[in-house]
């Protein structure tokens, strides 16, 4: 194309991005169709990708196609393999893209649509994209070391530990926000109950097909097990309607949790092949399934959004979560704008992957703007809903009130019209009980992804099939999370416990095992339990405190990586990490100051404490908040050291007094070029 | 001396066929490309090219067993795999 064309096109691109921008932001009073949320991520991401991710590429990291990567030099055929730049996508995407775009998104849509929107289009182009290029740059130039050994290597001793810690808390505590996700989706249906239980037995049949009768056909045996998951969508509406079985498979919350807690236990101690890895293939080939199935309605079916662009509860009185849009909305949607979790992923398997260094643009810059576009596709379902129905669902009983008329009779008096018989209507369509105080956002998501599909595909018919799959999805999402996470944390304290008494380092000891499963599972199982006995906490203080700890794993991330920028002498581009470093420590702090000292009990976790023990409540309520305060405390203390260790670093490069060297690979000429060069 | 409607010794109906044939051919192999770049993403995100890599390696053929020692060797490392929130 000619480069006045190219010029012109990209302008156009441009300009109707801040178009896009200029009408969701400036908006108030009128609808406006969720097709320019769409337009103005997809404009962002465009310019955000050609230009700022090729400036990153060109002078911060001077991406070398001449250099040989790990994948290429270490090639053995199992962990390092040079892939196809797309497969490498895809592989990165199914990696990264978990429940935590979706519920985060769906949580935040109580600002009103356009902080979230706004912070997830921003955070990702300049922060969340940015930490996953450039982690996974400096990953490939390292044999694909993890985050943890760069820490090490790079800023010193304390940067690996902290490191360590923070990402044993994220599994424990994600764990334990994402059982609740599920608790609050399952309790009183029967319906996704028995769908949910039926992947179990799906998933056995699959680990048995895949291991007897056609090794190693996952994808065949994926759609096999997925054929089988749709019919169990099915039986679970005759079982909501068959008072005999509905009643068994109405199960209230502790039950619920105490069921999930088995599970987790059994999934770390089974074979991976029999529950874990058919599970995992599942639950993939549904997300991606799903995922893409959303993209396209959303753009067919152009749906219409119902949610202000900003409501009463910028103030910080939102009933989901108490807090001010700043540090708040920042917190609750990690995934979709910036998430530390995604620097394990850029230091664990994709380097291994990268054929060529100029790919790691594509799969760490890209693979986050597809990310961010699923969390996009959430704060569409979400505010599609009437607001009056979406604070119905979302909100607590200990906020609403128990009974239906209380609750909407509440939620009206916030300027939000919605009805008892409104919501029992919605509830009899989607084929539940009750929809009110459902937290956690999984059901929320479920009834505006069925009503983007049931306005067009099969109407009011199948609005109830179209929401229990997307709750299926959800939930089979997060057990997946849940069972694999099990996992990894028992590894994570096999090796730690390891230094303490050799035995309990050996993942095949059977005692080993058990004993450390039960530790994981006790961990989060806590949290869980917390969750479901605080009538005002559960995902209220869970859910920040999972993001608290996230984004603190990516400012260790962003740590790493300007440390490195300063040491590999590109000190006058350190912006491009510096400034969402700075906006990180900013939002984490300030949350964390909040959730530990804030005299409002609805926020902080000692000013609650004190309330709870003023009224005389359960003591394990008090323990728990003093618990989630002190965890909190200690990371944050933790991360400051490592932000200082990191620092002090940088300015003896910087001030000669230190030579700016870092622990990269030598220079390696890559085979391929010079093949293609002779 | 050149025929009429001839060119480089190829008759106007050839070259017109040739270049169906050729437009087919680029249409067929833009729809193709993607598909089996897709297939195979397919493939490597579900461990299918994993499996593929370790038969020839092992220079085996498929088999329950080989499946089942494939899998001891990928267990530790897929189960030791961080999956994001």
């Amino acid at each position: 194309m000619p480069k006045i064309l190219r010029a012109l096109l990209w302008i156009a691109v441009s300009l109707l991005g801040a178009l896009a921008l200029a009408t969701i932001a400036l908006h108030r009073g009128e609808q406006i169709n969720a097709l320019w949320l769409v337009v103005a991520a997809v404009c962002t991401y465009a310019v955000g990708y050609r230009f700022y991710s090729s400036f990153i590429s060109a002078k911060v990291l001077a991406l070398d196609p001449l250099r040989a990567t790990p994948a290429e030099r270490l090639e053995n055929g199992r962990d390092f393999v040079p892939t196809n730049k797309w497969v490498v996508f895809g592989h990165h995407f199914a990696a990264i893209a978990g429940p935590g775009p979706l519920v985060g998104p769906v949580l935040a849509a109580q600002f009103g649509y356009l902080p979230g929107t706004l912070w997830i289009i921003g955070g990702a182009v300049l922060g969340g994209c940015v930490q996953d290029f450039v982690i996974l740059l400096f990953s490939v130039r390292r044999d694909g070391k993890s985050l943890t050994e760069m820490a090490k290597s790079e800023i010193g001793r304390v940067g690996g530990f902290v490191a360590y810690v923070a990402v044993l808390s994220i599994i424990v505590i994600l764990l334990g926000a994402t059982a609740l996700i599920v608790v609050n989706a399952l309790k009183a249906s029967p319906w996704g109950t028995f769908t949910i239980a039926m992947t179990m037995p799906i998933a056995v049949l699959m680990g048995f097909y895949l291991r007897r009768i056609r090794p190693g056909k996952v994808l065949e045996t994926s759609v096999l097990g997925f054929v089988l998951v749709l019919a169990a969508i099915f039986g679970g509406q005759w079982v909501s309607q068959t008072p005999s079985w509905a009643a068994i498979f109405t199960l209230a919350a502790p039950t619920l949790a105490i069921l999930i807690i088995i599970y987790g236990f059994a999934a770390s101690a089974l074979p991976v092949w029999l529950l874990l890895a058919p599970r995992d293939y599942l639950s993939t080939f549904v997300k991606l399934g799903t995922i893409s199935l959303l993209a396209v309605g959303i753009v067919v079916f152009r749906p219409t959004l119902n949610m202000p662009p900003l409501t009463r509860f910028v103030d910080g009185t939102g009933p989901i979560f108490a807090g001010t849009i700043f540090p708040f909305a920042f917190i609750t949607i990690a995934c979709g704008a910036i998430s530390g979790f995604h620097s394990l992923i850029s230091s664990g398997t994709t380097p291994k992957l990268i054929r060529h260094e100029p790919e790691t643009r594509f799969v760490g810059y890209g693979g986050m703007l597809a990310e961010s576009m699923v969390a996009i596709m959430a704060m569409i379902a979400a505010s599609v809903l009437q607001p009056g129905v979406y604070f119905a669902v979302n909100s607590p009983a200990g906020i609403v009130g128990q009974a239906p008329e209380t609750a909407a009779a509440t939620i009206s008096s916030w300027g939000f019209q919605v009805s008892a018989a409104q919501m029992a209507t919605l509830a009899h369509a989607v084929g539940e009980q009750t929809l009110f105080n459902r937290t956690g956002g999984a059901p929320a998501f479920a009834v505006g992804m069925a009503q983007i599909f049931s306005n067009t595909l099969g109407g009011q018919a199948v609005m109830a099939i179209w929401y229990h799959f997307a709750i299926m999805f959800e939930a089979l999402f997060i057990l997946t999370i849940i069972d694999a996470g099990t996992r990894v944390g028992r590894f994570m304290l096999q090796d730690a416990l390891g230094h303490i008494w050799k035995p309990l380092g050996r993942t095949s000891w059977y005692p080993s095992i058990l004993f450390t499963s039960a530790l994981i599972v006790a961990a989060w199982g806590n949290f869980l339990w917390q969750g479901i006995k605080d009538p005002l906490g559960g995902i209220n203080s869970l859910w920040p405190l999972f993001g608290i700890c996230n984004q603190l794993l990516a400012t260790v991330a962003l740590c790493v990586a300007t440390t490195i920028i300063v040491k590999t002498a590109r000190a006058r581009y350190i912006f491009v990490t510096l400034i969402p470093l700075f906006w990180l420590v900013a939002v984490t702090f300030t949350a964390s100051w909040h959730k530990v000292l804030d005299t409002n009990p609805r926020v902080g976790f000692l000013a609650h404490a004190r309330q709870l023990a003023k009224a005389g409540a359960n003591p394990r309520l008090i323990f728990n908040d003093r618990l989630d305060a002190a965890i909190t405390s200690v990371l944050v203390v933790m991360v400051a050291t490592i932000l200082i260790e990191s620092a002090l670093e940088c300015t003896r490069v910087l001030s000669g007094a230190k030579a700016a060297s870092t622990k990269e690979t030598p220079f390696v000429m890559t085979r391929l070029a010079t093949e293609e060069q002779s | 001396m050149r025929e009429a409607g001839t060119c480089c010794g190829v008759s106007g109906e050839e070259r017109a066929e040739k270049t169906s044939r050729g437009t087919v051919g680029r249409l067929g192999a833009a729809i193709v490309r993607p598909l089996r770049i897709f297939l195979a993403m397919m493939r490597e995100v579900f461990d299918e090219s994993a499996y593929q890599r370790f038969l020839e390696r092992g220079q085996m053929e498929s088999s329950a067993n080989a499946y089942a020692l494939f899998r001891r060797e990928n267990e530790l490392a897929r189960s030791r795999r961080p999956r994001c929130c």
